[in-house]
């Protein structure tokens, strides 16, 4: 299925939003590209225009100035339901049709494409797959019949049913238990992996936007544009002190979180015996918290193979950042 | 002098059975009688009775459901319809059926115009209500995904109203069927009519009979309105499992 998935570069060019007479616009003269198949993540307090920026890609708002394009078509220069069948949409409420089997909410754009049955059949069951249901279980339940985490599920698989290029995902794992949440991220980072669709996602929480984000977007009040980089950029080099402030005071954990304790450079193990161990996949960050929970300056690096690889100490953390 | 009338007329009058003696009496209900008159005296009542019932609950849910479509469209028409069907409805029927009389005459268009404009309120009402009750978020995913607003409407709005529609039918198909027996104040048609005659004769079982017959109707009524329910809406009754 990956080799027919295709993604698109998205370009939002010198865009803003202005309702009515207001004069303080939602979005202001926001200008970001968005390279095909990453997940650029709109973040940004409240009154940021996170999610108009986001709706403002499917004309669900309408762009008062500049232009947004897809591989370089003008949003506004198609059909406005022709542009919405060609994108993936996944919102927070899920929004699941509750007189719909899962099978029909995942068919719903094939259905408006012209799909015949049996193609749209195996394409829910194919999907339904791909997002860890089983379909023999789950393709003939009504959404009722489902758990919050298994109802985002079929929501993902519907927004991916007529394998769009684009994906606009609001805010999707924000109603769902942190131990499902946590699930869903680490399977839909895994899916994307395998699908390299472009996706735009909005999320107010900041701990999502680094783990998920290729790119963050941060936006101030306003609709002004505060920082767009890597998740590694902007805790290392906050633009200015909004940034700084928003992802926190402890962006050095942060960032930490972000790389892997066998990705970095380390030390000859020391010789001895009792010292500390940990998994070549385990975050600096955990690694970090490790060491001073057990009050040692340094821990030993296991590879996947059970080989020492090396000696990472507090001393070397400290200098990654 | 009874059984001269037998005598003569032994061959042509039908057997009265052991009901003869229950009717002479007037009994309170004498089955016998009522069997052997069910096919003579109810059954063409009954029959019109179903006929007076359904053309009024068609016309009266294709006036409702346009006018609740509108509504739901263009929120200012919903207070100037409601407030309409709502006036119909506290219109004494008795009182209705009078004033329209000297209007459209003595028969069936009379009758329907009165219970044809009883059945609006409740009909446009829930049809309203299970339209605006729709999920926000169905709605929305609806447009997100590129419905037109008539595959929305058609796909998602109205299928998922159908509960709400269903349960204004089932209440109006039941006041109809009640409302209809007083259509035989104007004229005798529908099981109004041996209630009514029964009334003027003191018939008790006539009256007992065609009121039995109008009350087994709503049931039976009543009762294939909710197994159509649960043919149309599978979901609902998932979702009571479910839970």
């Amino acid at each position: 299925m990956s080799a027919e998935s295709s993604a698109a570069e998205i370009v939002l060019d010198h865009v803003t939003k202005r309702y009515g007479e207001s004069p303080r616009p939602a979005i202001n003269d926001l200008s970001i590209t968005i390279p095909a198949g990453e997940i650029c993540v709109l973040i940004g307090p409240s009154g940021g225009g996170k999610t108009t920026a986001m709706k403002m890609i499917n004309r669900l708002i309408s762009i008062t100035d500049g232009d947004i394009t897809i591989d370089g078509t003008s949003v506004r220069s198609l059909e406005v339901t022709e542009l919405r069948r060609g994108i993936g949409y996944v919102i927070q409420q899920i929004g699941l049709f509750p007189h719909m089997s899962v099978e029909a909410n995942i068919g719903t754009v094939p259905r408006l494409l012209g799909w015949d049955k049996q193609r749209i059949r195996d394409r829910a069951h194919e999907l339904l797959e791909l997002v860890g249901l089983d379909p023999a279980e789950h393709a003939k339940r009504f959404p009722s019949q489902l758990s919050g985490g298994q109802r985002q599920r079929v929501g993902l698989a519907r927004a991916m049913a007529a394998d769009p290029p684009l994906m606009l995902m609001d805010e999707p794992f924000g109603a769902i238990d942190p131990i499902t949440r946590e699930r869903l991220q680490n399977d839909f980072l895994r899916l994307h992996r395998e699908v390299r669709k472009t996706v735009v996602f909005v999320t107010h929480d900041i701990d999502e936007a680094i783990k998920m984000g290729d790119r963050i977007c941060l936006l101030r009040e306003g609709g002004i544009l505060a920082q767009y980089d890597t998740p590694e950029a902007i805790l290392a080099e906050p633009a200015d002190e909004f940034v700084a402030d928003f992802v926190g005071a402890d962006r050095g954990l942060k960032r930490l979180a972000l790389r892997r304790v066998g990705d970095v450079e380390l030390a000859p193990v020391p010789s001895g015996d009792g010292a500390l161990e940990c998994p070549e996949r385990t975050t600096l960050r955990d690694a970090l918290s490790l060491m001073l929970t057990e009050g040692s300056d340094g821990v030993v690096v296991r590879g996947e193979d059970g080989q020492a690889k090396g000696y990472l100490t507090i001393a070397a953390v400290s200098r990654l950042l | 002098m009874n059984a001269v009338v037998f005598a003569q007329g032994g061959p042509v009058i039908p057997n009265f059975g052991r009901g003869d003696e229950c009717i002479r009496n007037n009994g309170n209900f004498c089955l016998h009688w009522f069997l052997d008159n069910f096919g003579d005296r109810f059954w063409p009542r009954m029959v019109e009775h179903i006929e007076l019932t359904a053309i009024a609950l068609v016309i009266g849910f294709l006036i409702s459901f346009a006018a609740a479509l509108a509504a739901y469209r263009y929120a200012r028409l919903e207070l100037p319809f409601a407030n309409v069907s709502a006036l119909f409805y506290t219109i004494p029927s008795i009182a209705l059926f009078q004033i329209l009389v000297p209007i459209t005459g003595i028969g069936w268009t009379t009758i329907e115009l009165a219970l044809v404009s009883y059945t609006l309120l409740i009909l446009f009402r829930n049809t309203l209500t299970g339209l605006k009750e729709v999920p926000d978020e169905a709605k929305e995913a609806a447009e997100g995904m590129g419905l037109t607003r008539r595959q929305s409407l058609l796909r998602v709005e109205l299928p998922l109203a159908v509960p709400a529609i269903i349960a204004g039918v089932r209440v109006a198909t039941v006041t109809t069927i009640s409302l209809a027996t007083i259509a035989a104040f104007i004229t005798p048609l529908g099981l109004g009519a041996p209630i009514f005659s029964a009334i003027q004769t003191g018939a008790n079982t006539e009256f007992v009979a065609a009121s039995l017959l109008s009350i087994a109707l709503a049931l039976i009524a009543d009762v294939a309105i909710v197994f159509a329910q649960r043919m149309l809406t599978p979901w609902v009754r998932a979702r009571s499992r479910a839970t």
